[in-house]
This record gives structure tokens, sequence and C-alpha cells, in this order.
């Protein structure tokens, strides 16, 4: 069996901002390899691998999609050897002074992001938060070395090393959505061991912080059936307990809205509730923030479902997130897809 | 054998020591790991060594010959940090903080929680939740929490000290990491005390509770009754550019530019005697120096200075940026001209260096 919380790990210390997820494309393509049948790269670079199922053709498809990219910051300027930089992905600028960073210039340069002093900045921003546009990173090298390794369009990944709190509670950056991904795996390896009749096309999708770029196109090419987007969601925490917002480590979430299929969903419902996995209904009436909202209406539309896992402070560099939650995560999607039957669209309807 | 060759290097072996410094854990008079690593490097060069009421490490190394002067060098051993005061249900915990720390460097930093060291996290709301006029405000530590897991606790309680997690590193030139203020400090004293110049006592105190208002200083001085004292300390650099590109003049010291020596601060007129000595000193053995920019800010010196009938005193700092966040900068550089200073001044030292005209 694969060690969950070792890949994980590993992936968590890989960069891959969106656009760029090359480095964590690669390790999820050697740790998918073993248990799936073919794989391949889309044009913008989203991972599809293929769990072959043993149905009759036309074989339905499931595709389950898990965005691998990041958020993180791009340089924009070089002044004096501190680096200007502004976000990719949504990152709120009151987190930044103090922190850690790793700018990817010619090598990898080790780097904080700091603050100047009131005196330094303009009047108007001269108490409170400090902007992004005032804020910069300092590498530690002198002026002409930074200058010389570092050119305007580098990027800049958060540095904060994974660590394991109390009761496998994982912390680190880059959880969202890495933690998917993990799930993602588990129900890979469970479905190398359980026939099922569906195809299951697992995806690691590209750029979903930044354009939905792989949500929209990943689904085009392989036509699923049935989607699924599997992606964090708000845990309850200090400044976060409204209805958006659901206990870490106590289960899933299922979403309930304008991205969710209501019979889709009611059979994955049935299937956690027979294995008795704890599972919490996400009210998401608009729109859901994943890579639901863009596989919806690709083609001629495809029912889909928002898979939740919870965790605290997201889009921080010490993200948490419960282990418990990503296997609850993984064994549902397996358990579900192992049960699917044949004709599953056929039964698929509106409850009216 | 000159002077020179006398002054203390700073090679690999004094890095790991900076780097253990940095790494271990003090605030107040809660300074056991600091104190652990100081009394170990220290004890076989000393005459006396104990370790007072208040925490402070005083160590006395003799000097070779008689009627030497009787030198005070102070070092800080706390750091800022922060105290657990409250309990909240699943792993939370309300902070106060210990030492000026700005809250702008606090949401979505690492920490480490009591003797043990146990990880946690000071969070923030995630901005998908955050109103547009909520980044407009700063998360005051009153609104923040630490987080050590929902299933964490039992292993945090109130009382307990919580500190910057930053792993120390050596980058190019620079050295980064948390407490650089003061570990500089007690790493140069510690060399200071392995390479006593033979004509002076050095009277050397690790001090407590700088950071809250410089306590163990003052009860130092009262102790050692010193003839004069030098403290060694980090002050902040503001050398950055400013917003528009026009010319910073507020940036109180520079990054390469030499040990900061003060001539006045919030709590200090530095001894005009010992400040004449430090320049000829400096300019005589091609050590460069910058005078710190007269302004706000202290060291131990403000406390030493007024004890007992006076003691001549003067502070000398390694410049380091971004001083009281979770990471540091400053140079090697400066730490190794620092050292080489205050080693000189202080075995280039003339035994009248305080009588009048």
């Amino acid at each position: 069996m694969i060690d969950i919380k070792e890949f994980l790990n590993d992936l968590l210390s890989l960069p891959g901002l969106s656009a760029y997820e090359e480095p964590a494309r690669k390790k999820i393509s050697e740790t998918w390899e073993p248990f799936v049948d073919e794989m391949h790269v889309s044009p913008i670079g989203s991972l599809h691998a293929l769990s072959r199922g043993v149905g009759g053709e036309p074989r339905p498809k499931i595709l389950l999609a898990c965005h691998m990219d990041a958020i993180g910051m791009m340089v924009t300027g070089i002044e004096d050897g501190f680096l200007r930089f502004t976000e990719v992905g949504g990152i709120d600028h009151r987190l930044l002074p103090g922190m850690r960073v790793n700018v990817h210039g010619k090598r990898d340069l080790p780097g904080v992001i700091v603050m100047p002093r009131a005196e330094l900045l303009p009047e108007d921003n001269s108490t409170g938060p400090v902007e992004m546009k005032y804020l910069f990173i300092d590498t530690g090298l002198l002026p002409e070395e930074t200058t010389s390794l570092v050119k305007i369009g580098d990027l800049v990944s958060f540095a904060q090393e994974p660590s394991e709190l109390p009761n496998e509670v994982i912390m680190g950056h880059t959880l969202d959505n890495r933690v998917s991904v993990a799930a993602v795996t588990i129900c890979l390896e469970e479905l190398k061991r359980v026939s099922h009749d569906w195809d299951v096309w697992a995806v690691a999708t590209v750029q979903e912080e930044e354009t939905l770029g792989g949500g929209l196109t990943s689904p085009f090419a392989i036509r699923p059936d049935l989607a699924i987007a599997i992606d964090v969601t708000f845990a309850k925490g200090p400044g976060a307990s409204d209805y958006r917002t659901f206990p870490l480590g106590k289960g899933v979430t299922l979403g309930i809205g304008s991205n969710i299929h209501p019979g889709f969903r009611k059979a994955v419902k049935e299937v956690a509730d027979k294995l008795e996995i704890p599972t919490h209904d996400e009210f998401l009436p608009l729109y859901s923030g994943t890579d639901a909202l863009a596989m919806q209406i690709v083609g001629e539309g495809i029912a889909t479902l928002v898979l939740g896992i919870p965790l605290r402070y997201m889009h921080t560099p010490v993200e948490m997130v419960a282990m418990k939650d990503i296997q609850r995560a993984g064994r549902l999607m397996a358990a579900f897809i192992a049960g699917l039957p044949h004709d599953f669209m056929q039964r698929l309807h509106w409850d009216d | 054998m000159t002077t020179k060759n006398m002054a203390p290097l700073i090679e690999k072996e004094q890095i790991d020591l900076l780097e253990r410094l940095s790494n271990a854990c003090g605030i107040l008079s809660d300074v056991g790991e600091i104190r652990k690593i100081v009394l170990e490097s220290i004890k076989p060069y000393c005459d006396d060594v104990h370790v007072d009421a208040l925490g402070n490490v005083l160590a006395i190394r003799k000097a070779q010959q008689p009627d030497a002067l009787r030198v005070m060098v102070a070092a800080h051993m706390d750091e800022v940090g922060f105290m657990v005061i409250e309990k909240e249900e699943g792993g939370l915990f309300r902070m106060l903080a210990v030492g000026g720390i700005d809250s702008r460097y606090l949401p979505g930093k690492p920490v480490l929680a009591g003797k043990d060291h146990i990880p946690g996290v000071i969070g923030a709301k995630p901005i998908h939740l955050m109103k547009k006029d909520e980044m407009k405000n700063t998360m005051e530590l009153e609104d923040l929490r630490l987080d050590v897991g929902p299933d964490g606790g039992d292993k945090v309680k109130p009382g307990d000290p919580v500190y910057f997690a930053t792993k120390f590193q050596q980058v190019g030139p620079s050295l980064m990491g948390k407490a650089l203020d003061d570990r500089l400090g007690v790493a140069s004293l510690i060399s200071l005390i392995q390479h006593t110049p033979a004509n002076i006592e050095l009277l050397a105190a690790f001090t407590v509770q700088e950071e809250i208002g410089l306590r163990g200083a003052r009860v130092a001085a009262y102790a050692f009754n010193p003839d004069l004292a030098i403290v060694m300390d980090s002050t902040p650099s503001y050398d950055l550019p400013t917003w528009d590109g026009s010319e910073n003049i507020y940036y109180n010291t520079k990054l390469d530019a030499g040990p900061a020596i003060y001539v006045a601060d919030t709590g200090t007129l530095s001894d005009p005697r010992l400040l004449q000595h430090l320049f000829k000193v400096a300019s005589e053995n091609n050590i460069p120096y910058q005078i710190r920019q007269p302004g706000k800010g202290g060291t131990d010196a403000g406390s030493i200075h007024r004890q007992r009938a006076g003691i001549p005193s003067v502070s000398i700092s390694v410049p380091g940026r971004y001083a009281h966040s979770p990471v540091m900068i400053s140079r090697f550089n400066d730490w190794k001209n620092t050292l080489t200073l205050v080693h000189t001044a202080l075995a280039e030292m003339p035994k009248n260096i305080l009588q009048r005209n």
C-alpha cells in the first residue's frame, strides 16, 4: 500500500504554480502509474489517467478532477536587489510580511517578504496593512547577485515546510488542493483492487486558481458522463464559523447548488451513509469555487458533483487538514464507483 | 603578536553556535535553553560563573595583570514572543505579546508553544470569506489565535511561552533567522570570554528581560559594579528603497556598513570617552563602522549607565533587518567586524580611559 502521508508530504514540498504545474505533475504521474492503465498530458498540462472499467462498450466514464496548481507570487520588479511582486491566485496581502518564500530564479533562492517602515511608504499607507505593491522580497543576497539571478516574471512559492499536528492533522501550504490529489490517489489504489464497470479518468487539473483552464478543457477531451470536483472547503476556525464552514476532521462535504446534479449527489450520499462516512451539506447556491463550475458547462453539459475536504486557513501557508477526511473522500469515491451500475445514466433523472 | 591576530575569528564553530542560539527559544526570564548553551560554552574559560535571582548569567574572567579595568560587557538572552493566556475550544488559545511585536507580522505564521516546542500556527480567516473592507484593517493579536490543531489542546496551557518557528539559515553573505536580536550579541560575548584580552577584567552579563524593560541588566550592573560597560546588541536596519525612489534618510543603520555605534537613543547618551576610543580604534585598525542614526530605540545601556553612582556606557550593535519579526537578516561581515571592533577596543583600552582632563 502506498504511504499516502509520505506522498502528500513530498507533493506539498514541490512547486507548481498555476500554469507551471510540472514538478507536481511529475510526482503525481509517478505515483499514479502503478494504479492506472494509461496516462497522458493535455495540451495545457493537466494529467489524465485512466483506470479502465470492465463493463461492456460503450462504457460509461466518470471523471475525478483534483486541481494540482498552487497559489503563489510572481516577480514584477527589482529595486536595489529587493524584489517587487504580485499574486498568482488570491492572497491576502496582510499575511505576507515575515513570510518565508522560495524565489524560482536561475536557481531557487530562499527569501522573506518584508515591509518597509512607515517613513519609507506613501502617507496614505503609512499605517495599517501595507499594500502588496509596497512589499518586497529580500533574498539575503547582495543586490548585484539578486539582479543576476532573478528576472521579472520569475515565480515565487511559499516555503513553509509541511508538518504534522496531533491526531494526523497536516499543516502546510498548498494543501489546497494537493490533499484532493491524495484523496484521488487513495481512490485509484482502491479501484486497482476492486472491479468496476465504469472507466475512471483521474485528472489532476491545471490553473484552477486563476482561469479554471483545466476544468474547462479536460472534460472536453474525455467527455465523461459524470464528473466530480474534489476540492477543499472551509473548516470552522478563528474568524470562520458561518454556514459556509464545517468541522475539521469530522467528515467530508457534498455540495448542494447550481453546479451539482441532485440525482448524482443523492446516489453518492447513499453510499456514504451505507459506509458510515460522515458528510455535511455544503450550500453553494450560485456557484462553487471549484472545477465543477467549469466542468458542468463543457460540451453538451455534464452532471457534476462537488466533494469537499474541510481545511482551516485557506490560501495561507499554514493550512490545516485532517488525514481522516482525506481518507474518507478517497474511500467514498472508490466505493461509489465500484458500485456504479452500467446503466446509471439511464436511471439518473430529475426528481420531477 | 598584534592585537588583530588575537581577535576571535568567526568560523564554522561560531556560526554553528549562532545557529543553535537562534533556534533556541526564550522570553522574559524563561531563557533556560539559551542559558544552557551559554553555560556550557563559557564555563571552562571563567574564573566565576553564577546565575542570579532574575536568571542572568554573570561570568567573570580575570585579567592577567594587576589593577586592570573592570569592564562589563552585556548581551541579552531573551527574545520577543508571546504568552498563552486563555484556552478555548478545539486547540485554540489566546496570546499576549511579550516585547514589541508589530501585529502585521503575525497572521499565517508558524509558531512553537511551550517547553516541548509544540508546533502550531497563527491562522487567518480565508480571503474567500473576507469582506473587502476587512482587508484594510490590521489583524490584531486579540483577534488572532494560536492553533495547535483540533486535537492538540491538551499539549499547551495558559502561561506557556510561544515563539516564532523559524529555522536559522546562512544564505550567501547573510544570516537569516529569528532572535538574531540578540543572539548575535550572545554569540559574540561567548567568543569574547573565550578570547579575553589580557589587560582587562571581563564582567560578562548574559541578561534577561531586556525586551520588556532592561531589568536583567540593571541588577547585573549593580552586582558587577564595573568601571565601564559595553552593550552588544542588534539594531534595526531600515535600509530599503523608498516607495517613490527618493533618498532613504530614515535607514537607522545599513547592512554591510559595519558595526553600529550608538551615540544617542531613547535611553542612553553614550559616554563620549568611550565613543572617542571606539572611533580611534576602528580607524587605526581599518575596522569599518557606522554611527547608528540618533533616535528611538534602546539597549541594556539604558539601565546600566544609571546604576549605582553611574557607569560610563556605550552600545555597539550588529545591524539587522526586520527585528522583532519571524525572520531577521544580518550580514556575516557586520558580525565579524563588530566582534573585532569590541575585542580590539578592549585590548587597546588605556587604563586611564575614564580620566578627565
